[in-house]
């Protein structure tokens, strides 16, 4: 592991070179809090603590700044704080609050250094913090990269337990009984007469008080909430239609709009006619926005029906026309002038095969796929002379009110974001484009509220895709054990692509083209990850696990088929490879969940998977049948270690969608282009799973890392390659490309 | 022209052929009801029409001939339907967008055939789109919410 660590050190000192700069400059500025921001216009008796606790004679709020996109963290947000505040969930009110720096996130940027998650060394902890420290100075509030449980776990009890000793304290200057007799509990601090003041009639006097900031947090025997079945706190309004999502706004005298923009993604607009859309009934404006044309319209549909019969001219795309040019354009990256960085070099992987003979030459693709989230991109936007009010659903809310503040000439202060639940994400919702074009149209009709919703169509032909991407693998055996693995990585920088629309450049090499391969925790005598950067094609972004959804694609299926090879059992052989206790007990995990080499039906096929994302060692096994109609997927076992485990109804909920999600989309969903457009128009293009497809999924989570994680992402890389692997077994078909339903039927 | 949505009259002047799903969200800001896909192909937007599921994306607003239910109809809080109260008890929704259309399809389901076989729940129910994956719950839901109306 030595060289992994010299390559790793080396190129995260280069890459990182700027960040060291900026953090030896701001060491105090680092280390100074932000100003609480819920401060600013406090009410006359009412008291907040930290920026996550308000309460006044009323009411107790908690504020969970991280959006909720189906994931549940804005239930876990509020619990963790409730927690430590012993209050109950029925008792308070929850809010996204504003965008504000005070909400910076401590644990995604710290997970982006090029260490493996194993990796404690001081080297890696140093780099960590050092990142952390520089998403601090940049303020960078983000609901991504499964990081909200990592990084609200201690803040989060932190401010619970500040306002309930504030509470106290405030209860003890009322009642004249000492700090130390009193308890609290159900939102009242307990006296030891039996008698209770709440927090909310103490909310004036603790108003008055400086936060008390002497606090241990509890151990987690003594939790009441986490860690146990909890409801969560949007489950009801979710179950009658009462939720409101950022496409159900209404504002007073809002308008409806739709765009249309060139449906080569990022080209012009040469020309268009509208004087037929012009005419239909409820059109009241035609504007053009960036690459574009927006409708107004008194009502969405008609905006949409308006929107349809516009002639349009466009410019062409400015990335390869056909998707055969993609694809060649990523073979042809295997190049030493493309080499983004050669992340592990074990052993010599050369002189093994030389010397076993090469056991595999193979070559895996995995296409574009789109988010699709079921709640249409929307935006609701009024721009007033000294103020923008936004509602939406979004998880980088501070560029929001950045991007906004760019079109209409405010500051970003004067961005108003009303951060609504999001009907899903998957990544969708960290780009700002559909929010940026209902802040163009809004601009040019001031004083006007602007509600944008896009048509399924529109959604589809504008989504940013997850990056293609080429692999080629070979590898050695002997003795029947896997000697050597080599595998090349090619695909466009998704972080270039993603970053460079908010005019950010990222130094180095990047992490996701190789994510799922470089930080696989097995020790290989003899292994070798070289990453090779595309050229950017079509603009690509973040789609649930990123980097690992593809790379963990290559990597497993390369290793199942090296241990076919080596004739050796597809389980037992990770597991001797492996080097991580955690990770290998997750494995052997889920040996045991699926009976794992008990016998098997005629036709039936099993298949395991491991890949570890986001610091999440997650194995997975699928059982399938091979029938006269096709392959039916019947029972996924899923074993995953995020350290703890806070929610658990949640957590089962999260890993099964995660399978589902990553299943449907490995089966039959793609995005390929053609004249420069996006191919597919709605679902019935790229549908994912339906129900009649779902397997049974049996999930446990295990507790035995030393750093807590989320599992919004890591449930899905595995998903893919033990399908593929499952197929293998069963057919003894290798499916090396996705989605599989180009080489193989499904039921 | 007039019409009859959870159980209250309504007056509207659009075109006949504007769907439903749009008289009732934009028109009569009835919000439970979803937008996905506007085809037909995802569910979202699945309401009562004399208590069948239909798509109400896809459904002309004049073709409307029967008393139209929303999520919102079926059942508050406080007032739950049978199958709302088992979607709570699983904990079905993630981001909970397709749920309205789901729920409309398992009560539709469940008022044609009360006790509900896998295939039979599979066949109504593939329609309806879950992108965030909760179909395990949904199945389980479905039977949960089956006895619970057999005990009524």
């Amino acid at each position: 592991m030595g060289t992994v660590g010299k390559i790793a050190r080396r190129s995260f000192l280069l890459g990182a070179a700027a960040v060291v700069g900026g953090v030896a400059f701001g060491v105090y500025r680092v280390k100074t809090p932000y100003e609480n921001p819920l401060k600013e216009g406090l009410a006359d008796g009412a008291a907040t603590f930290n920026p996550w606790v308000i309460i006044d004679s009323e009411k107790v709020t908690l504020i969970g700044p991280h959006g909720d996109k189906g994931q549940g963290i804005a239930h876990v947000q509020a619990a963790l704080i409730a927690e430590e505040l012993d209050i109950e969930l029925d008792q308070v009110e929850t809010s996204f609050g504003k965008p504000d720096k005070a909400y910076w996130n401590r644990a995604l940027s710290a997970d982006g250094v090029p260490f493996q998650s194993g990796d404690t060394s001081f080297v890696a902890e140093s780099a960590r913090t050092m990142m952390s420290g520089f998403a601090k100075l940049l303020g960078l509030q983000i609901t991504g990269g499964s990081s909200g449980v990592p990084d609200s776990y201690v803040k989060l009890r932190e401010a619970g337990a500040v306002a309930r000793e504030t509470l106290k304290l405030a209860a003890s200057n009322v009642s004249g009984v000492p700090v130390a007799q009193l308890k609290t509990a159900n939102g009242a601090v307990q006296l030891p007469d039996g008698s209770a003041l709440k927090y909310t009639e103490l909310a004036a006097e603790a108003a008055k008080l400086a936060p008390v900031m002497d606090i241990t947090l509890r151990d987690p025997s003594e939790w009441r909430l986490l860690g146990k079945p909890m409801q969560r706190l949007d489950i009801l309004a979710k179950s009658t239609g009462t939720l409101e999502y950022g496409i159900d706004v209404e504002v007073e005298g809002a308008v409806h709009a739709t765009v249309v923009c060139n449906p080569r993604k990022g080209g012009g607009l040469k020309g268009y006619d509208a004087s037929a859309a012009k005419e239909m009934r409820g059109v009241q404006k035609i504007v053009e926005v960036t690459g574009g044309v927006a409708v107004v319209a008194d009502n969405t549909w008609r905006a949409i029906q308006a929107a349809q019969a516009i002639d349009f001219d466009w410019d062409e795309a400015p990335y390869p026309a056909r998707q055969d040019d993609h694809w060649h354009m990523v073979a042809e990256s295997f190049s030493g002038d493309r080499l983004d960085k050669v992340w592990r070099d074990e052993g010599d992987v050369y002189e093994a095969k030389k010397a076993h003979g090469k056991a595999l030459d193979v070559e895996y693709r995995v296409p574009y796929v789109a988010h699709q989230p079921l709640e249409p991109l929307n935006a609701t936007v009024l721009v007033e002379d000294d103020k923008v009010t936004v509602w939406t659903g979004h998880q980088v809310q501070i560029m929001l009110q950045q991007q906004v503040a760019a079109i209409t000439g405010h500051e970003p202060a004067q961005v108003d974001l009303t951060n609504c639940y999001m009907g899903g994400s998957f990544g969708h919702r960290l780009e700002l484009e559909h929010v940026k074009m209902a802040a163009e149209i809004a601009n040019k009709m001031r004083g006007t509220p602007v509600k944008l919703t896009y048509s399924r169509e529109e959604d589809f032909a504008h989504d940013f895709t997850r990056h293609i991407g080429m692999a080629r693998a070979s590898g050695a055996v002997k003795n029947g054990q896997v000697v050597a693995a080599d595998l090349q990585i090619a695909m466009p920088s998704v972080v270039a692509s993603q970053m460079g629309r908010l005019g950010i450049s990222i130094p180095g090499p990047d992490t996701q083209i190789a994510a799922g391969a470089w930080d696989a925790p097995y020790s290989f005598d003899n292994y070798r990850m070289r990453a090779y950067r595309v050229p950017e094609l079509a603009p690509t972004s973040s789609w649930r696990s990123v980097g690992a959804s593809a790379g963990g694609f290559f990597f497993d299926c390369m290793l199942d088929e090296l241990i076919h090879e080596a004739g050796a059992d597809p389980l037992k052989e990770r597991i001797r490879l492996i080097n991580n206790p955690v990770a290998r007990k997750v494995l052997e995990t889920v040996g045991e969940m699926s009976n794992w080499g008990s016998p098997l039906a005629e036709g039936k096929g099993r298949g395991v998977a491991f890949v570890e994302s986001f610091g999440v060692p997650t194995a997975e096994v699928i059982e399938v049948t091979n029938t006269e109609d096709g392959i039916t997927i019947d029972k996924v076992w899923v074993a995953a270690d995020v350290g703890r485990v806070l929610d658990p109804v949640n957590f089962e909920n999260l890993v099964q969608g995660g399978v589902v999600f990553a299943l449907g989309h490995a089966i039959n969903s793609e995005i390929t282009y053609d004249d420069g457009m996006v191919e597919q128009a709605n679902y019935w293009d790229a549908e994912g799973m339906r129900m009649y497809q779902c397997p049974e999924i049996f999930v446990k989570g295990l507790e035995n890392g030393e750093k807590i994680r989320g599992v919004g992402e890591p449930p899905v890389p595995p998903a893919a390659p033990a399908l593929a692997n499952a197929i293998f077994a069963a057919t003894g078909q290798r499916i090396r490309e996705l989605p599989l339903y180009h080489h193989i039927d499904f039921v | 022209m007039q019409l009859i949505v959870d159980g209250k009259k309504h007056e509207v002047d659009v075109e006949d052929d504007m769907p439903l799903l749009w008289v009732l969200r934009d028109e009569l800001n009835i919000k439970g009801v979803k937008y996905g896909c506007g085809v037909a192909a995802c569910g979202a937007c699945t309401v009562h029409i004399d208590g069948v599921a239909v798509r109400s994306c896809q459904t002309p607003v004049a073709d409307v001939d029967g008393e139209v239910t929303t999520i919102n109809g079926l059942g508050q809080p406080g007032a739950l339907h049978a199958v709302q109260e088992a979607w709570v008890e699983h904990q079905v929704a993630q981001c909970g967008y397709c749920q309205s259309g789901q729920i409309m399809q398992a009560a539709s389901l469940l008022s044609d055939i009360p006790n509900p076989t896998d295939e039979d729940i599979d066949d109504a129910m593939s329609g309806n789109l879950c992108r965030c994956g909760t179909y395990p719950r949904i199945r389980a839901a479905v039977k949960t919410a089956a006895s619970k109306l057999q005990e009524v």
